[in-house]
């Protein structure tokens, strides 16, 4: 009995006690939501546009920056190289739309994705071939320290991944909503056949698509390889950001932001709050099991599309 | 081919439905099964035996039980490794509570703890489809593995967090544990498998596997036409995670001796959906040709510079490996997108009429 009531009570408790901390765990919690949702856009694009689940992005993320990191360390100026690691990526857009995507046209969902696992493996293997497997540091300028904002700590690195993150998102809602290719993108993605009988090319499109995904994995890769150095495990946040996709829907940019932002703050409160009485180390899990219990619900994710079946 | 069907006429409903209805066919399979039992044993030694053969026929089995779920039920999990765990965990903690019970009943109850948690987890699918239940699925494998990782009660308090296959005997042979010698392990473990694909085989032509498989093709279709699609799926789900259960108990039993839950992470969920996709999704013989694909690959590729007399640095090798290897998964999905067991069939089909084209 008296567990459950630490459980019940406790947490909020100390919540109430000190509220300056509870605004330093909750102000962590935006800034990992902003950087898993910075990796969650990059696979929404795709999934609009091709409906392909690019299990490959997350190892994007890390080639993009093995890249930028390679050129920098061999003495390339950083915004030559940045140009360079931008080339490199829509170069490998165009490889994995003509050597693995036209082959695999209309085969079934399962079959694509097993293709971006593929995918992943090779990525991986070439990155760390040319690059070498070593951990990197990759210095963008920006300290990592804190200072206070009415006396709570805010880290500038997260403010400044924040601040990325918000202004990717608003140049992709123009993008989306301005431009001349955009429109075309949003015409693939609600209706294929349609889009193509009044003349938008879909390989393009899918070039341009996976182009757009390899640019969100730089800026991604950038603001993870500064908080935490460029390394393989960069790759494994493309798992994290699994259940910031199904919580806001797989179609659906706003959704992949405030999907993001729920599991960041909700996975830093259990584990600050409730972690230490489960044992610790809830992180890896908790965010799943807030997205499953939510899909109970709402089975199209936040702000995916209705699903409407017919026979 | 050497031989045809002509001339064999069936006269009895149970020929007609035998799963080999050709002489020629029954009597290749059945030697080809007794090969398997006697031959290895007699003739590999203690490597292929342990780094091939045992593990080829525990990672069949698992394929086996996910292609259930995924090939013939439809249902996309990424939760293997998880099922998996459970039934290692429940196979540890019984052999050590129960020293008297015999091995193979201790496997057979470790499925069946593993079947009531992918029961369990199986509920979401009722609302959850495609790749949101793939999603969903990962939160079993995470938690389950989190959840042995955390509770020592699991591991039976051992400071070292690792779960250890005492030694048991079965008719006076020691069958797990250190001092069990590979072939006896080997012939175990095929001996469940055998066993579990020709269930596995039967369930899938009766009526079990035909409501599994219209729930597959559409399930709003086969709900309108009488298929309760609570009972099937939640079935799908207990039976798969039974085989992954028995296999993960075997896993930890027959191949590895002793595991920590490092060796059930997501890259083991990954490894057999690699096996059922490769094999043939919805195959029995797609499970097991997908299996000794995913096993042996790496084995060649580890093997392969050194046999060419090149001398690669071990880091080298190891990301070439990787490459190769998802270079080769690409290019069997571009070749053969419904895996080795059509690619089999295609085969078979042509030989029948060879040496004449149509």
């Amino acid at each position: 009995m008296t567990e459950v009531l630490a459980g019940l009570v406790a947490p909020f408790a100390d919540i109430a006690s000190s509220p300056r901390f509870f605004a330093e765990v909750l102000i962590g919690g935006v800034a990992a939501g902003l950087m898993y949702s910075l990796v969650a856009l990059g696979f929404v694009l795709i999934f609009k546009a091709s409906g392909v689940f690019n299990f490959a992005q997350g190892v994007m993320v890390l080639f993009a920056a093995l890249t930028l990191v390679g050129l920098i360390e061999r003495g390339i100026p950083v915004a030559v190289a940045l140009a360079l690691t931008v080339l490199v990526m829509v170069l490998l857009a165009f490889a994995i739309e003509r050597i693995v995507l036209r082959p695999l046209v209309n085969q079934e969902y399962i079959i694509l994705f097993m293709a971006t696992i593929g995918l992943n493996f090779f990525l991986e293997g070439f990155g760390e071939m040319v690059w070498g497997a070593n951990v990197k540091r990759l210095d963008v300028g920006i300290p990592d320290t804190s200072f206070k904002v009415a006396g709570v700590l805010v880290n500038r690195l997260e403010l400044t991944a924040a601040v990325t993150a918000a202004v990717l998102v608003t140049a992709l809602a123009v993008f989306f909503q301005k431009t001349r290719i955009g429109r075309a993108l949003r015409a693939v993605a609600d209706d294929h056949e349609a889009a193509l009988s009044i003349g938008i090319p879909l390989r393009t499109i899918w070039t341009v698509v996976w182009s757009v995904a390899g640019l969100v994995a730089i800026v991604a890769g950038i603001m993870w390889g500064a908080k935490s150095g460029v390394q393989f495990s960069l790759s494994l946040i493309a798992l994290k950001a699994l259940p910031v996709l199904i919580l806001g829907g797989f179609t659906s940019v706003p959704g992949a932001i405030a999907g993001g932002l729920i599991i960041g703050v909700g996975e830093k409160i259990a584990e600050v709050y409730w972690g230490p009485l489960v044992g610790g180390a809830i992180e890896n899990w908790f965010a799943y099991v807030l997205a499953l219990a939510f899909l109970l619900f709402r089975p199209q994710g936040l702000f995916g599309e209705r699903i409407i079946e017919r026979v | 081919m050497i031989y045809r069907e002509a001339g064999q006429f069936k006269t009895s409903y149970a020929a007609d439905q035998a799963i080999f209805p050709i002489l020629q066919d029954r009597m290749l399979v059945t030697l080809g099964i007794l090969a398997a039992f006697v031959v290895p044993p007699l003739v590999a030694n203690e490597y292929w035996l342990q780094a091939v053969l045992i593990p080829l026929t525990i990672y069949a089995l698992a394929a086996l039980g996910l292609n259930l779920l995924t090939g013939y039920a439809g249902q996309l999990s990424l939760g293997t490794g998880g099922f998996m765990a459970v039934g290692a965990y429940a196979a540890f903690k019984l052999a050590t509570a129960f020293p008297w019970l015999n091995i193979l009943v201790v496997f057979g109850l470790a499925g069946l703890m593993a079947a009531m948690v992918g029961i369990l987890f199986g509920i979401p699918s009722l609302r959850i489809k495609g790749f949101y239940l793939a999603v969903a699925t990962l939160a079993a494998q995470f938690f389950l593995v989190w959840l042995f990782n955390k509770v020592p009660w699991f591991v039976n308090y051992a400071s070292s967090g690792t779960i250890t296959a005492p030694p048991r005997t079965m008719l006076g042979v020691m069958v797990t544990g250190p001092q069990a010698t590979a072939p006896v392990r080997y012939v175990v473990a095929l001996g469940v498998l055998a066993l579990f694909a020709l269930v596995a085989k039967n369930l899938v032509r009766g009526r079990m596997g035909r409501s599994w498989m219209a729930i597959r093709d559409r399930d709003i279709a086969a709900e309108i036409i009488g298929v309760r699609p609570l009972r099937t799926k939640l079935l799908a789900f207990a039976i798969s995670s039974f085989y992954c259960g028995v296999a993960g108990a075997e896993l930890v039993f027959l191949y590895l001796g002793s595991a920590e839950t490092l060796a059930f992470d997501i890259t083991l969920s990954f490894l057999v959906l690699f096996m059922v996709i490769i094999g043939g999704l919805g195959s029995i013989l797609g499970s097991l040709l997908g299996a000794a694909f995913i096993v042996l690959i790496p084995i060649f590729l580890t093997n392969a510079p050194h046999h060419l007399g090149l001398a690669l640095p071990v880091a080298l090798q190891k990301q070439i490996e990787l490459m190769v290897f998802g270079a080769l998964i690409i290019f069997f999905l571009i070749v053969e997108p419904h895996g080795l067991a059509r690619l089999w069939q295609i085969g078979k089909e042509k030989l029948r009429l060879w040496p004449f084209p149509h």
